[in-house]
């Protein structure tokens, strides 16, 4: 379990280097933040430097990573496994405040699913796609979110 | 982190289906529904205004010489420039004039108009208070989360292969989501350059500030073809998800300004 667990920090680390890339071609001094971002593995103890929710490794369980400093702020990322598998990523605090902020918040990375999911796999709340006309909208998957909540 | 209720609207307007999710303070009372109302009513404006199904639009006025420029309605003349940017950004790949039937340059709007039309719609939604709003015209969106501790919008990408499920998930707090693509209405989209449907690339979906930005730049990049994903990283402050034609993915990340 503690190697997978460390897996995974290293997986999240990624991540959060992935988000704060361009800290390091920036000119303001890029490494604190890059440190800071590595530190969940560099502290070697995997399993301390996140929490986990849920239990063994063949059921779901959720894990966070450690807060990671970027330029704008605070990056948390957490992950969703089943199985062993990533089934899930999701970003869980964004740097917010300042206008600057705010546009970093309007420039979310897309995270690519392990294996395309269905709509309610995937909790998603809406759907982007090449246009849907009125006329193939009841086959859509935009269409069984909105009826989800109607 | 047990998910608010959120509250869904949908009509349709430009041949397409407009959805709304809203969560917070003001989802299904009076004022939310006179928000969604209002939004409604500057979409159907928006369509009489600029569509080119309609014979007696002033676009469609414009095209067939009856109206000056000068003689329509101001926004006319703000998507025009708007289009016009977007053409000399995008090297010529993007133009609002589009090859007609006979071959001569024939004005089309539409690759502007929809983000345009739609950012500007959400106005009302944004003046919600304590409100998130995420307003969506046929697959893009614009959204806003009232609380930045809050939870983003979670807004799946579509597989171009299969419509039915979705290929990545992209957490949006304030911003705008477009893709363009052929999945739905065929091989609609064109570089304008040649007037042919670009190679290699089967969606382009980005992520800006604004639905107008977004929009415009999914449009453009995919009409880049084979160059998508290049052309879109020299875009300030767009990221986005190429799919290519292989199903093959390019994740292109936000140059900073």
């Amino acid at each position: 379990m503690r190697r997978i667990v460390l897996w995974l920090m290293s997986t999240l680390t990624v991540l959060v280097l992935l988000f704060g890339y361009h800290t390091s071609t920036s000119s303001q001094p890029a490494a604190s933040a890059e440190s800071s971002a590595v530190a969940p593995v560099s502290s070697g103890t995997g399993s301390s430097s996140g929490s986990a929710s849920g239990s063994t490794g063949t059921s779901t369980s959720t894990f966070t990573g450690d807060s990671a400093s970027t330029r704008w702020g605070p990056v948390q990322v957490e992950i969703t496994v089943a199985g062993g598998t990533i089934t899930d990523v999701s970003v869980v605090d964004y740097p917010s405040g300042n206008g600057k902020d705010q546009q970093i918040n309007a420039r979310a990375l897309p995270v690519l699913v392990q294996e395309t999911l269905d709509a309610q796999s995937a909790d998603i709340d809406m759907v982007s796609g090449a246009t849907v006309t009125s006329d193939g909208y009841l086959e859509s998957l935009q269409s069984a979110l909105d009826q989800a909540g109607l | 982190m047990t998910a608010p209720p959120t509250a869904r609207y949908v009509e349709h307007v430009m041949g397409m289906p407009i959805s709304l999710a809203l969560r917070g303070r003001h989802t299904g009372d009076a004022t939310a529904r006179a928000a969604w109302a209002a939004t409604m009513a500057a979409l159907r404006e928006a369509d009489r205004v600029f569509s080119t199904y309609r014979e007696d639009s002033a676009v469609s006025r414009l095209r067939r010489g009856e109206l000056g420029l000068e003689d329509c309605p101001a926004e006319v003349a703000e998507v025009l420039a708007l289009g016009e940017t977007a053409e000399r950004d995008s090297a010529g790949a993007f133009s609002v004039w589009l090859p007609g039937p006979d071959g001569r340059p024939l004005l089309d709007p539409s690759g502007v108009v929809k983000g345009w039309a739609t950012e500007r719609a959400a106005e009302h939604l944004r003046a919600l208070p304590g409100t998130d709003f995420c307003l969506s015209a046929g697959g893009d969106m614009t959204c806003a989360t009232a609380d930045p501790a809050g939870r983003p919008w979670r807004i799946g990408v579509e597989d171009p292969a299969d419509p039915r499920r979705v290929l990545a998930v992209l957490p949006v707090y304030s911003g705008a989501v477009a893709t363009s693509g052929t999945a739905h209405r065929g091989a609609h989209l064109v570089d304008a350059r040649t007037g042919r449907a670009p190679d290699g690339v089967a969606s382009v979906t980005v992520v800006a500030g604004s639905l107008t930005r977004a929009d415009i730049d999914a449009t453009a990049a995919y009409a880049h073809g084979a160059e998508a994903a290049h052309w879109l990283a020299t875009r300030p402050g767009r990221s986005g998800l190429v799919v290519w034609a292989d199903g093959t993915t390019t994740v292109v990340e936000p140059v900073l300004p």
